[in-house]
């Protein structure tokens, strides 16, 4: 049995593919800020030892983190209207991925705040600084440092996770890849090349977290 | 004489072999003759085509037809659902030796794979509540439109509508209505019986045919050179159809005649 490849049929949808690619990109760019800033504040939330905060931030992890990410797309999606909530597609998946990426990136940082040595949380009040000073200028970057190829990898996991969107008609990369292939039934060329696009997406995403984000951070790379 | 004929056979049927080897392989007849099973790729999200039934059970107008087929090869039938988007590459991947799920015939598709007889009508719209004035294609303009990815309503509209149309593309049918029935489209574009059911089960959305997108009759699609088995499956079909076994199944599921299908 010989199957002929035609690549070209695939590269020739090249607009297609760029749009998808750049829309990823740009999903996981925005729902990596502010899901990792809502990360932030639900695990500050959690230092403030209040019962029913602390129930609310549990919850909130807890249902995300034990939930499927496609269902949490399909319920903001297509449960939400009945509420009156109505998404566009593109709305639907960047707060799906921001929520979920919030939650786990929550539970990361709890383990990097954990971390800090209680002395130094004592040695800042010592020196007459606020909790808040505390927690922003002593505590919060160095869960950063400790946490950050974790970080990283969540986000490239919700970045590849994206690729569900899709199923809400999300135009990013595997729309793409699967627009063309329900077009030309080059199955195996089209995801080919969407798998080597997020190949590069992947890569692409990890050199620009360790090499500069985490500069803006907390200055460098841990180590 | 009768050796040398013989090897002229024999280096014939050789050179014919290694055509056919390089060029798939044609031999399901054959295989399904001999292993006394018929692999027929059908649809599971379809009413009244192909859908689950109470009993967990797939049934249809499709699986009524696959389980004839099967029946006139004398072979046992093993149906695998598949959806609108990947029942092609089951066949290019010879997971399923025919394919009956409502497939329409189209210039893109006959270059991968073969088309046996057609044996059931169908036709593909655009639906939209009765509020909406859409008289032409142009009255689409800047409106949003459900559709399911791959499927001929999405070739047709995509051919049809103005650019300003927002086409929005789902993975299977059930997405697509349930895009349409949540609001998040203001229409649909799909087949008549899925529209059918959705209309049945969503008084309240007072949708209703507006624009014919294309009548196309369902074809029994055959991996490519499968000439045999095609040849084979026309026989049956077109025997069928003069019983009045094609008419009695159409009768049955959708509640109207089978029409002129072509042959």
């Amino acid at each position: 049995m010989a199957i002929e490849f035609d690549f070209l049929s695939v590269v020739q949808e090249w607009p297609l593919l760029a749009k998808g690619f750049l829309l990823s990109l740009a999903m996981i760019a925005l729902s990596g800020v502010l899901g990792i800033l809502l990360g932030v504040i639900i695990s500050w939330a959690k230092t403030l030892e209040r019962p029913f905060i602390n129930f609310l931030t549990s919850t909130y992890i807890e249902l995300l983190r034990n939930t499927p990410f496609i269902v949490q797309l399909f319920f903001l999606f297509f449960a939400l209207p009945s509420l009156g909530v109505k998404l566009s597609p593109l709305t639907a998946s960047m707060l799906a991925m921001s929520i979920n990426l919030s939650a786990y990136s929550a539970e990361i940082l709890r383990a990097g705040i954990e971390s800090i040595p209680s002395g130094q949380v004592r040695a800042g009040q010592s020196l007459g600084m606020t909790q808040h000073q505390i927690f922003k200028c002593i505590v919060l970057p160095q869960a950063f440092k400790n946490t950050w190829p974790a970080l990283v990898s969540q986000v490239v996991i919700v970045m590849l996770g994206s690729a569900v969107c899709a199923q809400i008609s999300t135009e990013e990369l595997s729309y793409a890849a699967n627009l063309i292939q329900g077009r030309n039934f080059r199955a195996f060329e089209a995801f080919f090349v969407a798998t080597l696009l997020y190949l590069v997406m992947s890569i692409f995403v990890r050199f620009c977290l360790d090499h500069f984000i985490s500069k803006l951070i907390f200055r460098g790379p841990r180590g | 004489m009768n050796s040398i004929r013989n090897k002229l056979i024999l280096v014939s049927a050789m050179a014919l072999g290694l055509f056919t080897l390089s060029a798939q392989g044609q031999n399901a007849l054959d295989n399904i003759q001999k292993s006394k099973l018929i692999k027929i790729a059908i649809p599971t999200d379809f009413p009244p085509y192909g859908f689950v039934g109470t009993d967990l059970q797939p049934k249809g107008l499709d699986i009524d037809m696959a389980n004839l087929i099967g029946a006139k090869l004398g072979a046992k039938v093993e149906l695998l659902p598949v959806t609108s988007a990947n029942r092609i590459p089951y066949l290019q991947t010879k997971k399923a030796d025919l394919v009956i799920s409502t497939l329409g015939k189209n210039a893109e598709r006959e270059k991968v794979i073969d088309f046996a007889a057609a044996y059931s009508p169908y036709f593909q719209a655009v639906f939209a509540p009765k509020s909406m004035t859409v008289k032409s294609f142009s009255d689409l303009a800047g409106k949003t439109v459900a559709v399911t990815r791959g499927a001929m309503e999405d070739q047709d509209l995509t051919m049809v509508a103005p650019s300003s149309v927002e086409i929005r593309r789902f993975e299977d049918n059930n997405a697509t209505v349930a895009a349409f029935v949540s609001g998040q489209t203001q229409m649909i574009a799909t087949g008549a019986s899925v529209a059918g059911n959705l209309i049945q089960q969503n008084p309240q959305l007072n949708a209703e045919y507006k624009l014919l997108l294309k009548d196309s009759p369902n074809f029994i699609g055959v991996a490519k050179g499968e000439d045999s088995l095609r040849t084979k499956v026309n026989e049956i079909v077109s025997a069928a159809k003069k019983s009045g076994e094609l008419e009695k199944l159409a009768q049955k599921w959708l509640g109207r005649g089978a029409g002129n299908l072509p042959d």
